[in-house]
C-alpha cells in the first residue's frame, strides 16, 4: 500500500438524540469511498467532539442532529474546534434540518447540509470537491 | 489532502510545549511516512525509551476497547499519563476504514493527561497498522508514561504487537466459541497476562478452567519476537514469569485494578530480570532490520534502469528466463553499471 495521504473523517451525533442510524449509514459509505472515518457514537457533548477532531487530526467533521438543538449544538462545535486551532476543517451537518435554518448554519460555517433523502454518493463528491477547492486555493496562495 | 502551515520543527517544539493539535498533525505526518515522517522520528529519537508500552489484543468482541477505557482511567487514578493508540482494519476493497473504538473511550475525554488516536491497518495484516511502531515512539517521546495498544480484534496468527509490546494481554470472553480456536496459532504464546473479560457471564468460569489448563501443558516453549526465550516443565513454574489469568468486568471496573497492578508487576518483572533489555535488543534489531531492508529495496530499485526492468519484465512473460534467474542478472547489472559504488 502507498503513503498516499488518507482523508480523515470524524462522524459524530452531539445532544440527546439517539437515533444514530443515520449516522451510521453515512460512516459506511464514507469507508467505502475510500476514507478512515472515527465513529464517535451517540449522545457526544461539543467538547468531546472538538476534541476528538483534534486528537484524530480530521479533514472533515460531520455532525448528524436529529433532535433539533442544531442551532444550539452547532455553533458550540464550532466555537470549540476555531478555539483548539482547527479553523481549517470542512463541517458539514445531517439530520432533520428546517429550510429557513440553512442559511443561518452556513453563515456559522457549515460548509454543506444534508437533509433526509440525500444519497450518500453526494456527500462524499462534496467532500471531494471541496478538499480539492482547498488544496488549490492553498497553492494559489503559497 | 493537507496544507501544512508549520514546519516539523515548530511542531515538535508546540507538542512539546503540550500542544495537542500539533502532536496531532505530528502523528498523521509520521503515519504517512516518507522522508518527513523519518525526520520527526530522527528528531525524536534521543526523547524515547521512557514509556511502557501495554498491548491489549483478543478475539473481536471480547471487550478490549471497553478494558483500554477502563485500564487508562485506572491508570490516572495512579497519576500516570496514558497514550492510547486503537486499531481497526482497513477495509482492503475500498482502502478506507470504520474506526469505532473511541465509541468505547468516551470517559475519557477532556482528560489533559490521556491522548487516543485511531489507526487504520492500511494493508498491514498483523493486527496492527504499518506506522504502528512510529506512532508508538511519537507517543512515547511526548512522556506519556504508559501507552496501551489496542489491535485489531485477532483470531490466530495476528501476532505483531509481540514485538511492539513490552506487555502482552490476551483478552478472552466466556461464550466466544470452542476452546480449540485459541491453541491453534500462537496467541496464547504471546500472552504475559490473561484477561477473561465479561466475567459476570455464564460459562466465565468455564473459560478460565480452560486457560488454566491450557497453560499447565507442556514442555511449553515461550516464543517472543521470534526467540525462544525460555521453556518451561510442565506445570512446573519454578521460574520465569507465569502469566496471570485476571477476570474482569470491565463495563463496571472490576478487576482492572487487579490487572493494572499485574501489569505493573510484569514491568518490575522485566526490570528486574534484564528481560527488558533483552525485549528491546529484540525490538531494535527488528526496527533496524525493517529500516534497512527498505533503504536498500528504495537504492536499488532507484539504480536498476527502467527500460532494464521492462525488457527483465518482457524475458519473464516470454518464459526466456525464470523470475529467481532473472533477479540474479539485474543485481549483477547494477554492480556493474555503477563501478563507483562496488566494494
Amino acid at each position: 500500500m502507498n503513503t498516499r495521504e488518507k482523508v480523515r473523517v470524524l462522524v459524530a451525533k452531539p445532544g440527546l438524540d439517539g437515533h444514530d442510524r443515520g449516522a451510521k449509514v453515512v460512516a459506511r459509505a464514507l469507508r467505502d469511498a475510500g476514507f478512515e472515518v472515527i465513529y464517535t457514537g451517540i449522545r457526544q457533548t461539543p467538547e468531546a467532539i472538538a476534541e476528538a477532531a483534534v486528537q484524530e487530526d480530521v479533514d472533515v467533521v460531520g455532525l448528524s442532529i436529529l433532535s433539533g438543538a442544531h442551532m444550539a449544538l452547532v455553533p458550540k462545535v464550532i466555537r470549540l474546534l476555531r478555539e483548539k486551532g482547527m479553523e481549517d476543517v470542512l463541517i458539514l451537518v445531517g439530520g432533520i434540518i428546517p429550510d429557513e435554518d440553512i442559511p443561518k448554519l452556513r453563515a456559522l460555517g457549515v460548509h454543506g447540509v444534508f437533509g433526509p433523502g440525500t444519497l450518500t454518493q453526494d456527500i462524499v463528491d462534496f467532500i471531494w470537491q471541496a478538499l480539492e477547492e482547498r488544496q488549490t486555493s492553498a497553492t494559489a496562495t503559497e | 489532502m493537507r496544507r501544512h502551515g508549520a514546519s516539523t520543527t515548530e511542531l515538535i517544539t508546540a507538542a512539546q510545549g503540550g500542544d495537542r493539535r500539533s502532536l496531532a498533525r505530528l502523528i498523521t505526518l509520521v503515519e504517512n511516512g516518507g522522508p518527513t515522517a523519518e525526520r520527526i522520528l530522527q528528531t525524536l529519537f534521543p526523547s524515547t525509551g521512557r514509556a511502557h508500552i501495554v498491548g491489549v489484543t483478543g478475539a473481536p468482541g471480547t471487550g478490549k476497547s471497553t478494558l483500554v477505557n477502563a485500564m487508562a482511567r485506572e491508570y490516572r487514578n495512579r497519576g500516570l499519563t496514558v497514550g492510547i493508540i486503537a486499531i481497526d482494519p482497513t477495509s482492503p476493497f475500498s482502502g478506507g476504514a470504520l474506526l469505532g473504538d473511541r465509541v468505547r473511550m468516551r470517559d475519557l475525554v477532556g482528560d489533559e493527561g490521556v491522548f487516543i488516536r485511531s489507526m487504520a491497518t492500511r494493508g498491514s495484516l498483523g493486527g496492527l497498522a504499518r506506522a504502528t511502531d512510529d506512532v508508538i515512539q511519537v507517543l512515547d517521546a511526548m512522556g506519556f508514561d504508559r501507552i496501551l495498544v489496542e489491535t485489531v480484534g485477532v483470531g490466530q496468527a495476528e501476532v505483531d504487537i509481540a514485538s511492539s509490546a513490552h506487555t502482552v494481554i490476551v483478552v478472552e470472553a466466556p461464550g466466544l466459541g470452542d476452546d480449540i480456536q485459541a491453541i491453534k496459532a500462537g496467541i496464547l504464546e504471546i500472552a504475559d497476562i490473561f484477561v477473561v473479560n465479561k466475567a459476570d457471564r455464564e460459562g466465565a468460569e468455564r473459560t478460565v478452567m480452560a486457560l488454566q489448563a491450557m497453560l499447565g501443558l507442556g514442555p511449553r516453549t515461550v516464543v517472543h519476537h521470534g526467540q525462544t526465550m525460555r521453556v518451561e516443565e510442565p506445570g512446573g513454574n519454578t521460574q520465569g514469569w507465569t502469566p496471570p489469568i485476571i477476570k474482569t468486568v470491565a463495563t463496571r471496573g472490576e478487576g482492572v485494578p487487579e490487572l493494572v497492578q499485574a501489569v505493573e508487576a510484569h514491568r518490575a518483572y522485566l526490570m528486574e530480570t534484564g528481560e527488558l533489555r533483552q525485549r528491546e535488543e529484540a525490538r531494535v534489531t527488528h526496527g533496524l532490520e525493517q529500516i534497512l531492508r527498505e533503504a536498500l529495496v528504495q537504492r536499488l530499485v532507484h539504480r536498476i534502469s527502467p527500460q532494464a526492468l521492462d525488457q527483465t519484465v518482457q524475458r519473464v512473460l516470454a518464459r526466456e528466463v525464470d523470475p529467481y534467474t532473472a533477479v540474479e542478472e539485474l543485481l549483477h547489472l547494477e554492480e556493474q553499471g555503477e563501478p563507483q559504488a562496488a566494494r
